[in-house]
């Protein structure tokens, strides 16, 4: 830990606490209203975000019981998940019922006094996206949501964490939730990425390492150089695959590009506000000599583009590695379970990851659809075309996205190479019985989950960053995106 | 929600790891906005033959006929991993389950079932082994007794086994209390710490 220059630097202690405290802890502690006993607490919540997937059950079943909303100016819902991402959508979706969560949820938000960014409204977009683009999210606040990639707004130095739609409920109902302090725990990444790995690589590096469960329950904390050097779409991406690791959550501590980032946003503080903010956010960092109860480390520089084989983001090997025997495994697991992955994936183990003929290429989702994502697939889209018999799909992650990379041109280049350009939403990220991959196809995707029928009936996901998306999309196969230059010549 | 103090049921051995909430149900079978009808979607990817067909696949625990009637189900590690989707508690306790006795749990899982009066118990990989083998003898002449009150679990007439539970999440089952009931008694103070906040952080207050 003294290898990070980050926490040499003390931060004053509040006269009421004098231990070290980490930035969670702190975070945790200011929001605590009382302790309930049995380790529990009552933690202010500063903000509830909801979507029409698991948003619309929680206000309807509050509303059923006679309880209003407690905050409704600090809540805020979006259209991402059931809605079609054609362009010329509208209220009726491929999925057969997708409709009755679409009115449902306008409904609900609406007689709940609930801001709403609505099909059409130009601020629609997957929840974590927007709620940055917003200025929604900010450092030292709390905020839950139905969803457990919550954890992505945690790049902005917020206490933000996924809950059930019941717990929704009781934080829409109280602003508080009951919650149990996650232990705290240090993932330190020593020096730089090199050109061509990105932080979802970094990201599925750590899975591998760690395991789907390794962080179990537990607050990341994501420190280090080769985080301090990731720009804000990384940190997200990286903070929102904690999910992956069943963490409570993730942080990084704020810095200059966070506050540079939320300045002028719709809802982010204004004026004398802003500057009592500003002020006291410069103070959210881990205190020299924090004590947290877990802790790994990692060489950026021996992360590779990560891609998965199997059927969790564990599975995950270097790009120009062999899916792997048994004996193999980076991390122990049932014969079962590894069969079990070989067969629905349809590999045998010694194959070359770049040996395996995709279907189709994803880009989009909440992990890899922001305006820095799109541009650097487009770096290597452009002036080439996608193989033969692949379909290839990007998702911006908000209609704002989807503006900025119009007015830059990269819907232009995404087309002409021969990728569908789409409104933005969860999309093909998750299969809810409407628009989906065809059966057992075989899919590279910039999405988070590579479970069983995650994107499809059957579907066979393999999870990349975007330019290894982009080079297996030209390539008909997975493809290292390394050797290829950007811009063909 | 029912109040949960001694359970003794069918157990249903599903010990793998990391079960995720896409296959306890997976996202084509939350089609309404409810919170019940869930149960025929509950692991529809691996209970039924195909993707959106209703006929059984035999090699499925939940469809084999010794296990008929199980309300307890036993997992592996990291049970309820994946989405927050509190349809896979809802799901499972329409089919009938009360409790989950797994090697361990995803947080926000564990959560879930308790707000839905569910009991998520955590044993240890090799107690968890020890019962499944025990159950599969002879499920249907060997059933669990889950007694919350004691904190104990064991099959048929063998010793029982010590378990631990938050106790915080063990009261809420006893008593099937509704946390949202328990903490509106505390409004005022929630009120007051409110308007503290607002004045040390009114750029909070929107
Ligand atoms: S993009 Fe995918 S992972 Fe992200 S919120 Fe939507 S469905 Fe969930």
């Amino acid at each position: 830990m003294s290898k990070l220059g980050r926490f040499e630097t003390m931060t004053p202690l509040t006269d009421h606490e004098t231990r070290p405290r980490t930035l969670a802890e702190k975070l945790w502690d200011e929001h605590c209203i009382r302790d309930l006993g049995d380790g529990v607490d009552l933690i202010l919540i500063d903000r509830v975000l909801l979507h029409e997937r698991t948003g619309a059950v929680a206000l309807k079943s509050l509303e059923a019981a006679g309880r209003p909303v407690l905050a409704p100016h600090q809540a805020f819902c979006t259209m991402d998940h059931v809605v079609d991402t054609f362009p010329g959508r509208g209220d009726r979706t491929l999925m057969p019922t997708g409709g009755a969560f679409i009115t449902a949820t306008r409904e609900a938000a609406l007689s709940a006094g609930i801001e709403l960014f609505d099909l059409g409204d130009d601020r629609q977009g997957i929840v974590h996206v927007i709620s940055p683009e917003q200025g929604i999210v900010a450092p030292g606040l709390t905020l839950v949501c139905p969803d457990s990639h919550t954890c992505t707004q945690g790049a902005f130095g917020a206490l933000a964490w996924g809950i059930g739609s019941t717990e929704t409920e009781h934080a829409l109902a109280t602003s508080t939730v009951r919650a149990r302090r996650p232990e705290p725990m240090l993932i330190a990444v020593h020096g730089r990425l090199e050109a061509g790995v990105t932080a979802k690589d970094l990201a599925l590096h750590i899975i591998a390492a760690l395991s789907v469960s390794g962080a179990r329950g537990r607050l990341i904390e994501f420190a280090g150089e080769a985080i301090s050097a990731l720009d804000l779409d990384g940190r997200q991406t990286l903070c929102n695959m904690a999910a992956e690791l069943a963490a409570f959550s993730a942080i990084i501590a704020p810095d200059e590009m966070v506050f540079n980032y939320l300045r002028g946003r719709p809802f982010a503080p204004s004026g004398a506000d802003w500057d009592r903010a500003e002020t006291r956010w410069r103070t959210l960092a881990s205190d020299a000599g924090a004590a947290f109860a877990h802790t790994a480390a990692f060489e950026a520089a021996a992360v590779s583009p990560m891609v998965t084989w199997g059927v969790s983001p564990q599975h995950a090997i270097a790009v120009d590695g062999v899916v792997p025997s048994y004996d193999q495994l980076t991390r122990r697991e049932a014969r079962e379970a590894y069969d079990r992955a070989l067969g629905y994936m349809d590999l045998a183990p010694g194959a070359p990851l770049t040996s395996l003929a995709i279907d189709a290429a994803f880009i989009g989702s909440c992990t890899n659809s922001r305006i820095g994502d799109l541009r650097r697939a487009a770096r290597l889209l452009d002036g080439r075309k996608v193989a033969p018999g692949v379909r290839a799909i990007c998702v911006p992650g908000s209609s704002s996205v989807k503006r900025q990379a119009e007015a830059e041109g990269l819907d232009r280049i995404f087309q002409a190479a021969g990728f569908e350009w789409r409104e933005s939403g969860c999309s093909m990220c998750f299969f809810a019985g409407g628009e989906s991959f065809g059966l057992r196809e075989r899919v590279i995707s910039t999405t988070n989950r590579n479970f069983e029928s995650r994107q499809g009936p059957q579907t066979r996901t393999h999870l990349a960053s975007p330019e290894t998306v982009a080079a297996s999309a030209l390539a008909g196969r997975i493809a290292d995106p390394r050797p290829i230059p950007a811009r063909a010549g | 929600m029912e109040p949960f103090t001694v359970l003794t049921a069918v157990a249903a051995p599903l010990v793998r790891d990391n079960i995720d909430t896409d296959a306890i149900i997976p996202s084509r079978e939350m089609k309404t906005v409810a919170k019940s009808g869930l149960a025929q979607g509950l692991f529809a990817g691996w209970r039924y033959r195909e993707i959106g067909s209703r006929e059984p696949d035999p090699s499925f625990v939940l469809n084999d006929a010794a296990y008929a009637g199980a309300r307890i189900l036993l997992g592996g590690v990291n049970f309820g991993c994946g989405s927050s989707r509190e349809h896979a508690v809802w799901a499972l306790a329409d089919f009938g389950f009360r409790a989950i006795i797994a090697k361990s749990f995803s947080p926000i899982f564990q959560a879930n079932c308790v707000r839905n009066g569910v009991a998520p118990i955590e044993l240890g990989a090799e107690a968890v082994d020890r019962l499944a083998r025990a159950v599969a003898a002879d499920p249907a002449r060997r059933p669990v007794t889950v007694d919350m009150i004691a904190c104990t679990i064991a099959v048929a007439d063998a010793e029982a086994l010590p378990f631990a539970i938050d106790p915080q999440a063990r009261r809420m089952l006893i008593e099937a209390l509704d946390a949202i009931d328990l903490t509106l008694e505390l409004e005022p103070e929630i009120a007051a710490f409110r308007e503290r906040d607002r004045k040390a952080r009114p750029w909070v207050y929107l």
